[in-house]
């Protein structure tokens, strides 16, 4: 009966997971160069594009394999094309970088390719092992990613506090799990939301810690507040490519998943993890955006900002409605491109002496780089919010969202640190149009020129193209059901 | 079934007092050694649940592999512990004041509503009795779980190259023995017969170089 | 049309002047507004005698509509009758030759042009006040001087004390320009409209009126009327709101002839007997304005005794005179106040172009202290200054004829005593007045003619009279000072009145105070020609006599010498009560209110903000033990929240 066919939905996994290993070969047997690795990571690159076009040729069916450890639904397609294309996008426009601080390694694209099957899995999980795995497999490739610059004690201290934050939280994610696996008899999330059903959750104390902590681990990897720590030094430390890497499909896969879990396997349960995601919502939020104000590194700042980002897209989750996770799906496709077209920046900004970093280094860039400075205003005038760029409706749909479910204190409360949150957004800009013009920046390569200008023209044009986004967002907040 | 339950007991009080005392040993060797105990007593655990497949994998992984590695570890590495130590006592107040908040809330959370309550009913899959423990895993592991199984792969190969890729360094200068250059040696290319004329010296080629570049 | 364009010819003086000056040069646009305004001024005599003298009643002339809302009418249209000819004749007169005087007084200026535009521009508003033919133009032309006069008072930018006076003026005039808009308003929400004929039809319907005012009956037209007349004492430097107008002295002498002296400051007296059918209904309102007027004439002219600033002297000089038409239009003798506003015109224009050309020759030193025995360097200046001292003292013979201030100031001195004000109070702080006007005007011409110089003698020996083209309009004034009083008395206030004001001033039936004035008993007529030689006697024994009395009397009356030196120390008054005040709640507002609440809230916020975020920034700390202790203390947090909020224990 389980014809080769029949896992056809496991198409994409398998291509990504196989054309990694090839791509390890083709790496591993090529006498080592630049040349040799950019190869493989233009490769890589044509491979993930290749899995874009397999996934988006999928019916539109939900299907379970292996005991619904793993489903393809109109949300795992959703989620599995938008990590894909943030891989891609990032591994285009590092190249440039990679090779000018000497860490182009033929590894960096097989591991982000291994990161994005752990994602792919990741977002199609409905059981608790699929979930921990993908989780393990995204993760352990990133500790690997943030490290990748051994030499530099930055990037080195970078990967290791994320392995061992890291591992303390997949600790603590694993105890939920076996708490909940001990309370519900399963890991599938099918069973686990038909035990806890409405009020069980009140009586089930087992169930309810073990929810706690599972949602802890969780937070850990959406760098939600109080779990954020390792955020800023992370992306700080990291090589800046690899930063915009983190920065954008990880994020968006583990709050997909965040999403699928409470909404499929604790949908009875919704009163008492609302609370919790409020509480990570809103000290998300007003961390996030204070705590960016002082920040005079761009990558810390985008850190911060990331923070901040989550909390806005909780606030959608918060909301606990068909229309929350469809705001929870906008916001991400929204901030994926703001992300990429943001570290597209980051990446342009160096000099001949090597890459800078601080926002100060901004100053006076329209006088060289026009078209960079658009961009880079443009991508922090919608980052702040502002009509009519994208950034701005994904705020709205998310408050909207809270609004109609009633959350009116959470919806002010997003308000006003998208205000916080505007300070700093528009400053970089001040800092750019207005402050004194220091020594110019080097030249804005292909790649990194490509992603900059397709992601600008996305949020700009938004209100053209945004149906193109809004329209699958729908149908995956639709398919979020047995 | 006393038996079994007294057993239970004694491996239970021994592995939560040896992994108390991993943690509050003084001595690095003496925790990693604790450990070790404690491995012991959790397969022992396995065994007394009929599971002694996954008994020996403990005692052969982590007490062979793992636990030597890390007493390999500690052995090698020049770490302070003294000062670690000093860091942990200093710290240990509010730790224990937030471990003990949690522990506190768990234990009032049970016994208030009773350990038992709201349990699944659901039980786990019977031990299979006709065929061994090995026979049963390696069935589920690539049928039902050959997914798990794959991604566990896919994850233990993360770490492999993650290992390799952080660590592997080719250094220009090192000599590496090339085995099939020796192996390919013959008495062709690694003799010479020289005739040497009396009153002279024989000058090896390595001598020569040495001389023509100086 | 000869009235539009006696209207319009300024305007566009001033616009050619305004906008083309730097293209056309200095000189062009002196001529040209100078050309425009002579051309204004020879028409305006013509229309003076065919409406006037002849009694050719126009009527109202409509240029343009400008406002229609609803019941609300406001149209451009110039009421032409014989208050408003008067009127054309002294502003564009006096502001003809003004600008002729200018050429020579301000020949060393670098911006001619624009005085000459600002001088322009003020003319045309001052005619479009004086022909309003309703309430809005006339606070349109009321404001366009009140612009006018900030800018001239303030043409020497570059001068702080230019600069202060000029907001000083601007500031003071709102207090009054408040009483009239609200004036406006109230008539408007009275009498349904803003006309000033239909006003006038109206008005008689609406005497003896009230309306509920804090619980009291309040009197209608009275409310209206003193709203309105708050305005023109605004205006017209009157008692309480004067403080500006010797300040204005710091604008170019030209300036204070023409705005100062001649028109703009008798705006108010004019708006009085314009609106005159509506203060004849309020009888208490024109008591208010009766008594403002004697006590500012008195009061002005009590500071003028010490004043050392030959200008200020003859602009407390202008403020009194001003005090004396309002108690001429509060008995109701609006004819006598109008004459006397004509006649004044002319002899004050005198004074100040005189004290200019003084000034002029002295190389712009003002202080009469350092002046004296000019008589023999500036003879011609001398004789045309002496002209108007005797003109604005009234010297006459009575029943004969005199200079022109004798035939309009006598008549209102006359006025008020038939007016038969409470103890006649009217009458004799005016006949006081005019006794200290002939001392001050006799002690100014004294201190700056006569006697040993106390110039030093660089300036002194440099003294030197001015050029003709300031002279000539000397001559022409003089000639107004000598004549106007002698020519027109009988028009403006003799047996002729009647015929020659028709329609244009209004008397309430059987009242005929200016009937009543030739009536009074022949020592009320004396009593102002015996106060003149009186004054004048007492200062030839001061400043020619008796030198070192003046000192001696200061010494002696040392605290009413202060007192009047400092101008009863209204200026410090009102920094006291209103400056310190407005400033300490400006303060309050913006440091407080702006600066704590609104900068502190926003400010606040951003330090709060910053706060916070190094707060936030310093648990960064970079320790991963922190980080990993924070992760518990969120475990042990989410856990207990949710415990307790979550309702399960």
């Amino acid at each position: 009966m389980s014809t080769l066919s029949s896992y056809a939905p496991l198409l994409p996994e398998t291509i990504m997971a196989l054309g990694a290993m090839a791509l390890l070969m083709l790496g591993a047997f090529e006498k080592e160069s630049d040349f040799s690795a950019e190869t493989v990571g233009w490769l890589a690159i044509v491979l993930m594009a290749a899995v874009i076009l397999v996934i988006a040729e999928e019916g539109p069916e939900r299907i379970a394999l292996f005991d619904g450890a793993f489903v393809s639904d109109a949300f795992s397609r959703f989620a599995k094309i938008l990590i894909l294309a943030g891989s891609a996008a990032t591994l285009l426009m590092s190249f440039g970088y990679l090779k000018r601080v000497r860490i182009m390694k033929f590894e960096l694209p097989v591991l982000v390719l291994l990161s994005a099957v752990g994602m792919m899995m990741l977002v199609s999980a409905a059981d608790l092992i699929a979930l921990y795995l993908g989780l393990e497999l995204m993760s352990l490739a990133l500790y690997v990613l943030a490290a990748f610059r051994r030499d530099e004690v930055r990037s080195s201290e970078s990967g290791l506090k994320y392995f061992v934050l890291g591992a303390l939280s997949s600790g603590m994610l694993l105890y939920g799990m076996s708490l909940i696996y001990g309370f519900t008899g399963s890991t599938s999330f099918e069973v686990i939301s038909g035990v806890a059903k409405d009020g069980v959750l009140g009586t089930n104390i087992g169930l309810m810690v073990g929810l706690v902590f599972l949602l802890v681990g969780l937070a850990f990897k959406v760098s939600a507040v109080p779990f954020h720590m390792w955020t800023p030094d992370v992306y700080d430390g990291a090589p800046s490519p690899v930063t915009a890497f983190f920065a954008a499909a990880p994020k968006l896969a583990a709050m997909a998943v965040l999403v699928r879990v409470l909404w499929t396997a604790f949908p009875g349960a919704v009163q008492q993890w609302q609370q919790i995601v409020i509480f990570l919502s809103i000290a998300s939020m007003l961390l996030g955006s204070f705590a960016a104000i002082g920040q005079e590194s761009i990558k810390r700042l985008l850190a911060y900002s990331s923070i901040a980002n989550i909390g806005f897209a909780l606030v959608g989750l918060s909301a606990a409605t068909e229309e929350g996770v469809w705001s929870v799906l906008v916001y991400l496709g929204i901030y994926l491109v703001m992300t990429l077209g943001a570290f597209a920046c980051v990446l342009a900004m160096r000099r001949e002496t090597g890459p800078v970093e601080m926002i100060g280094d901004l100053a006076g860039l329209p006088d060289r780089h026009l078209g960079m400075a658009t961009a880079f205003a443009a991508l922090m005038f919608s980052l702040a919010g502002i009509p009519p760029l994208a950034g701005f409706f994904a705020k709205l749909y998310v408050f909207k969202a809270a609004i109609d479910a009633g959350l009116y204190a959470l919806a002010i409360v997003g308000v006003l640190a998208s205000v916080v949150g505007a300070y700093y957004y528009l400053r970089v800009i001040k800092v750019m149009f207005f402050d004194e013009a220091k020594d110019p920046l080097s030249e804005v390569e292909g790649g990194v020129g490509l992603v900059m200008g397709l992601s600008t023209a996305l949020l700009l044009l938004y209100v053209v193209f945004g149906s193109y986004l809004e329209g699958p967002a729908l149908a995956a907040a639709k398919s979020l059901k047995f | 079934m006393e038996l079994t339950a007294a057993f239970f007991y004694l491996f239970a009080i021994l592995m939560i007092a040896s992994a108390t005392t991993v943690i509050v040993a003084k001595n690095p060797v003496h925790a990693v050694l604790f450990l070790i105990v404690t491995f012991f007593n959790a397969a022992g655990l396995f065994v007394l649940l009929g599971a002694e497949f996954i008994a020996m994998l403990l005692v052969i992984v982590y007490v062979g592999a793992v636990a030597v590695l890390f007493l390999f570890v500690v052995m090698m590495l020049d770490v302070d512990f003294a000062e670690l130590k000093a860091g942990f006592i200093r710290n240990a107040p509010v730790g224990l004041l937030v471990g003990g908040v949690v522990l506190a809330e768990l234990v009032a959370l049970f016994v208030a509503k009773g350990f038992g309550l709201g349990m699944a009913k659901v039980t786990a899959a019977a031990i299979p009795q006709d065929i061994s423990n090995t026979e049963a895993l390696g069935r589920l592991i690539y049928t039902r779980y050959v997914y798990f199984f794959e991604a566990a792969g896919l994850v233990l190969l993360v770490a492999m190259i993650g290992a390799i890729v952080l660590t592997l360094k080719h250094k220009p200068n090192v000599r590496r023995q090339s085995i099939s250059a020796q192996v390919n040696r013959h008495p062709a290319t690694a003799m010479a017969v020289v005739k040497v004329k009396s009153g002279e010296a024989i000058v090896p080629d390595a001598v020569t170089k040495r001389e023509a570049a100086e | 049309m000869i009235y539009t364009a006696i209207v319009f010819l300024p305007l566009l003086g001033a616009l050619i002047a305004g906008l083309f000056g730097r293209v056309i040069g200095e000189r062009p646009s002196e001529i040209i507004t100078t050309g425009l305004l002579m051309a204004s001024a020879a028409m305006s005599w013509v229309v003076f005698s065919q409406v006037a003298i002849g009694h050719e009643v126009p009527g109202t002339v409509r240029l343009l509509p400008w406002i229609t809302s609803g019941e609300l009418n406001a149209a451009w249209a110039l009421k032409v009758d014989t208050l408003t000819s008067v009127m054309l004749v002294v502003v564009t007169t006096v502001s003809a030759l003004v600008h002729l005087y200018s050429i020579g007084y301000m020949h060393e200026d670098d911006s001619r042009q624009r005085f000459f535009a600002y001088l322009s521009l003020f003319t045309f508003a001052m005619l479009m006040l004086v022909t309003s033919s309703n309430l809005l133009q006339m606070f349109f032309g009321w404001e366009g001087v009140g612009l006018a006069s900030y800018l001239l008072i303030g043409f020497w930018y570059k001068k702080p004390e230019a600069n202060a006076a000029a907001i000083k003026a601007f500031v003071v005039n709102r207090v009054g320009d408040f009483g009239f808009a609200l004036g406006i308003f109230g008539v408007y929400y009275i009498f349904r409209t803003i006309d000033l004929d239909a006003i006038f039809a109206a008005a008689a319907g609406q005497q003896g009126k009230t309306f509920q005012f804090l619980g009291y009956d309040v009197d209608v037209l009275t409310t209206l009327c003193l709203l309105l007349f708050m305005g023109a004492m605004g205006k017209s430097a009157q008692f309480l709101l004067h403080t500006w107008l010797p300040d204005a002295m710091e604008g170019p002498t030209p300036v204070s002839a023409l705005i100062h002296a001649a028109t703009m400051v008798t705006a108010g007296v004019f708006m009085v007997a314009r609106l005159s059918p509506l203060f004849e209904y309020a009888p208490l309102a024109l008591q208010v304005v009766t008594l403002v007027g004697a006590v500012t004439a008195f009061f002005a002219a009590t500071v003028g005794l010490v004043q050392n600033d030959i200008k200020r002297v003859i602009a407390y000089s202008t403020c009194s005179q001003l005090g004396y038409m309002f108690v001429a239009c509060g008995v109701g003798a609006y004819g006598a106040g109008i004459f006397h506003l004509f006649t004044h015109a002319f002899f004050k224009a005198l004074l100040f172009l005189g004290a200019g050309s003084v000034i002029h020759a002295m190389h712009h030193e003002q202080d009469m202290r350092n002046m004296g025995g000019l008589r023999h360097k500036i003879p011609t200046t001398f004789i045309l200054m002496t002209i108007g001292t005797l003109a604005l003292t009234g010297v006459g013979i009575p029943h004969v004829g005199g200079f022109a201030g004798f035939h309009s100031k006598d008549a209102i001195v006359e006025a008020a005593y038939a007016a038969h004000t409470p103890h006649d109070y009217a009458f004799w702080l005016l006949v006081v007045a005019a006794l200290m006007t002939s001392f001050y005007s006799w002690r100014l011409v004294f201190m700056t003619f006569f006697g040993e110089t106390r110039a030093d003698h660089h300036t002194y020996d440099h003294a030197h009279e001015s050029p003709n083209v300031m002279l000539v309009p000397l001559y022409v004034l003089s000639l107004g000072a000598i004549l106007a009083g002698l020519l027109f008395s009988a028009y403006f206030i003799g047996h002729e009145y009647k015929e020659f004001w028709g329609a244009a001033l209004f008397e309430l039936p059987g009242k005929d105070i200016l009937h009543h004035m030739h009536e009074v008993p022949d020592w009320v007529g004396l009593a102002p020609t015996m106060a003149m030689i009186t004054g004048f006697i007492v200062a030839w024994l001061y400043y020619i006599q008796l030198p070192w009395l003046p000192a001696a009397t200061a010494r002696l009356l040392k605290p009413l010498y202060l007192f009047l030196l400092n101008k009863w120390y209204f200026d410090e008054l009102y920094d006291l009560v209103f400056v310190r005040p407005a400033f300490a709640i400006g303060r309050l507002l913006w440091k407080g209110g702006d600066g704590a609440i609104i900068d502190g809230t926003i400010n606040g916020t951003a330090a709060a903000a910053g706060w916070t975020a190094g707060r936030v920034m310093k648990l960064q700390t970079g320790y991963v033990y922190h980080y990993a202790f924070a992760m518990l203390i969120g475990v042990a947090l989410l856990l207990t929240w949710f415990m307790y909020a979550g309702g399960i224990v």
